[in-house]
């Protein structure tokens, strides 16, 4: 028989007798039930652990007229720790349960549609982007005219939706652009003041790379395109090309367009250009990945770093004059631009609980912006809050953003949030990217430019409905 | 994803085992009273698994079938019945299109040459060579380390070679990700199968090869003519593991290429599940997924009774 067969050959692969295979099945099956039994345990035990603490909840609601609990899925996994400790002392300070949970790192839209299905969904959540809008607008309860929109100091970062329901509002904005070392440039013989356009920045960063054998640091950081790294050039820097794309057109998008010309494409050509041929990694090496150009910038190596307001905190241990400057690029009229500012860190309330929670989510989120102490702890993590009576910030690029908007230039918004099926739309750029990294030709660059611009009208098809 | 699959049919078919023998024990020996108070029993040992069974695999299986006839939801409550929708834009997706000859060439090519070494290695190591435990050991290492860890460190290995003639890395040519993949897929499993084939390779009874030694036989005629038709049921194993591990690949492909140069090395799991992170092609995964069970089941099956007829009986 064949199958008697299998299990001889089985036993032999195990290669032992055939007690020790029961005593081992035995064992297994034990621990499997064992297991099993505890997991039925433990579920039974939080279950009606929230069974008794909804019981208790109903029946506090009841004592003290109708008191409502807080539930916030966090999407950004670094600021956890923070709001752990905020939702400890509201509980302390005013009574009211405030339950934090953080999706991990890229799962956030999963796991919103995995917790708005349970019984107890969260009444706090984030919509960050148009796209989001659309998706997970019906769920969110219109905050116009609620205590904390009154509270906000400007519109500038609120989602509506085509109806002109607030969906969602800021709590804190970024801002991106190109972080400099001031002390490494003079030390090369140059001023920031050169760097007022392209032209300025170009003589200054081919300078340094030409001579950064005798200097001991380069220009550029290295630019890699591996999945940690590679956003800050195609979610990022190809902010610019979107962005003036509108400005040109006169108006800001307010939703995906069909297309995009890629007029300014040269420009970002240009940018990119100069970062990877004057930086510390060979443009070839950029695919693979695996340099770090956080510790670069950080131990003085380079002198420019791509990235955005939330690198503050760490690149300011030991470069604490960096600052940060627009990403100019030869369109005209650039010595008035400003930094990429926006934001997708937008809260939204859940329509679908009750009164009592949506008031009480209400409640906690005006506390964290007005409160003293919860203010000033969000700025620390968070950079900046569009809020009239939140603390104020610390974070020198955001300084920088604002110096900016003082002198009259130009914000660039964030149109680059409105990348259509933008996974798949930066995987394909990323691709041409990297050809055209290994070889820089014209024919590469022409890849770069459709799944630039063709690549955006392809994935705008690829999810419409 | 491969060790799990494997792991279980072992273990399946050495569960199979002890029920066999116990009856024959308990009829003989033990009054019927054991045997009813088993029966009353069992299901206290079998339920547990029973249900995590149907609460980790049969309902969301299920209830996976039902979104791929749904509409756009967001979240599953939400979703609403639609139609063959889905599947006709599934079957319209050029992506999925090329994931699927991509896994089938894969398929092929490692099914093929897993087999080959993995037979050849355990038919080396079974003709006395000094030190063949050290070495059935050493293969069978890589098949201890996750799909992920390997993908991560086999693409620095890649990358670092190709180095030395190319300025092409391993994520920018689909050529390069085809075959890096392969050898990684070698790396890992030969080593599995050669287990399976060792174990098969001994339960050849000495006096078969004797007898055809004593009538004259080469021994490439030992080899074709006796070995081999003995160890097909371990082939009938080793080519539905290789199969159905090639067409399931998941994690290996995630860490090694992650589907680049724009989805060209992205195989057919990788595929599914990519679609899965977007509402908008949420329930066209969904119907992928149900299109590529129905594809590898029935490719197993085939495969199994197409090798079983070719086992002999002993």
């Amino acid at each position: 028989m064949p199958g008697r067969y299998r299990v001889n050959i089985l036993e032999k692969v195990i290669n032992v007798k055939k007690t020790t295979l029961k005593r081992a099945a035995a064992l297994g099956l034990t621990a499997l039930m064992a297991g099993s039994a505890l997991a039925g345990c433990g579920g039974n035990n939080s279950s009606s652990s929230t069974d008794s603490k909804a019981a208790s909840n109903t029946e506090s609601k009841a004592a003290d007229g109708a008191k409502g609990s807080v539930y916030w899925l966090n999407f950004k996994p670094e600021i956890d720790e923070t709001l752990q400790t905020l939702a400890k002392k509201y509980k302390e300070d005013k009574g009211v349960e405030v339950k934090v949970v953080t999706a991990a790192s890229g799962t956030y839209s999963t796991t919103l549609t995995a917790e708005m299905d349970k019984s107890n969904p969260p009444t706090l959540f984030v919509i960050g982007n148009q796209q989001g809008v659309k998706d997970w607008g019906d769920f969110a309860l219109d905050l116009k005219d609620t205590a904390i929109a009154k509270e906000l100091n400007t519109e500038a970062y609120n989602l509506t939706d085509a109806n002109g329901k607030l969906v969602s509002i800021g709590y804190c904005y970024e801002c991106y652009g190109i972080i400099v070392n001031p002390t490494l440039v003079e030390k090369a013989g140059h001023k920031m003041d050169e760097i007022k356009n392209f032209a300025g920045l170009k003589t200054v960063v081919e300078d340094i790379h030409k001579r950064a054998g005798e200097l001991g640091f380069d220009a550029f950081s290295s630019s890699d395109m591996d999945d940690s790294s590679s956003w800050r050039f195609t979610g990022h820097l190809a902010n610019l090309e979107y962005f003036y794309e509108e400005k040109a057109a006169g108006k800001t998008w307010t939703e995906c367009p069909a297309t995009i010309t890629g007029e300014y494409l040269p420009n970002y050509k240009n940018l990119y250009d100069l970062m990877i041929n004057n930086s510390l990694a060979a443009p070839t090496d950029l695919s693979a990945g695996g340099h770090n150009a956080e510790e670069e910038f950080k131990t003085g190596k380079a002198a420019f770093f791509v990235n955005g307001s939330w690198e503050y905190a760490a690149v300011s241990e030991t470069v604490p004059n960096a600052v940060m400057i627009p990403y100019y690029c030869g369109v005209e009229g650039e010595e008035k631009a400003g930094l990429n500012c926006g934001t997708e860190n937008c809260w939204a309330v859940n329509a679908n609980v009750s009164k009592e929670d949506q008031q009480a989510t209400i409640d906690f989120m005006v506390w964290l912006v007005t409160d003293p102490e919860a203010s000033k702890t969000m700025v620390e993590q968070l950079g900046i809050m569009p809020y009239k009576n939140a603390a104020e910030s610390t974070n020198g690029f955001l300084k920088n953003a604002a110096a900016y908007d003082a002198d009259g230039c130009y914000v660039m918004d964030w149109a680059t949030n409105y990348q259509p099926n933008v996974d798949e739309y930066r995987k394909d750029l990323v691709s041409a990217l990297n050809a055209y990294n290994a070889d820089q030709s014209d024919a590469n660059w022409e890849g770069v430019k459709t799944a630039f611009v063709d690549g955006w009208a392809k994935q705008y098809k690829a999810i419409a409905e | 994803m491969s060790n799990t699959s494997s792991g279980a049919s072992v273990k399946t078919a050495v569960d199979g085992k002890p029920p066999k023998k116990k009856k024959v024990k308990y009829s003989s020996g033990h009054s019927s009273m054991t045997k009813r108070s088993l029966r009353k029993w069992c299901w206290l040992f079998i339920g547990p698994v029973f249900a995590s069974f149907i609460i980790g695999f049969i309902w969301p299986f299920l209830q996976g079938i039902y979104l791929s006839f749904c509409g756009k939801f967001n979240i599953i409550s939400n979703a609403h019945l639609q139609g063959f929708e889905n599947y006709v834009k599934a079957f319209s997706d050029e992506t999925f299109f090329h994931s699927f000859w991509f896994t089938a060439l894969f398929a092929v090519v490692s099914v093929v040459l897993i087999n080959l070494l993995a037979f050849s290695i355990a038919y080396a190591l079974t003709q006395g060579v000094k030190g063949s435990n050290l070495f059935r050991t050493v293969f069978f290492m890589p098949n201890l380390i996750g799909g992920i860890v390997l993908g991560y460190l086999w693409s620095m290995i890649f990358d670092g070679l190709l180095d030395l003639w190319t300025s092409q890395n391993l994520v920018d040519n689909e050529v390069y990700g085809f075959w890096g993949l392969i050898i990684l897929l070698l790396w890992q499993q030969v080593g599995y199968m050669m287990i399976i084939y060792i174990a098969g390779l001994q339960a050849v009874p000495d006096d078969m090869i004797e007898a055809a030694k004593i009538d004259g036989a080469t021994k490439s005629q030992t080899l074709f003519r006796v070995i081999i038709p003995n160890v097909m049921p371990s082939i009938t194993i080793c080519t539905f593991l290789t199969l159905t591990n090639s067409f399931k690949l998941y994690d290996q492909n995630l860490a090694l290429t992650g589907g680049k140069p724009s989805r060209l090395t992205e195989m057919l799991a990788l595929n599914i599940s990519n679609g899965y992170s977007n509402m908008a092609t949420r329930g066209m995964a969904q119907a992928k997924a149900v299109i590529f069970f129905i594809f590898v089941a029935a490719l197993g099956i085939a495969q199994l009774a197409a090798t079983r007829k070719k086992e002999v009986q002993q």
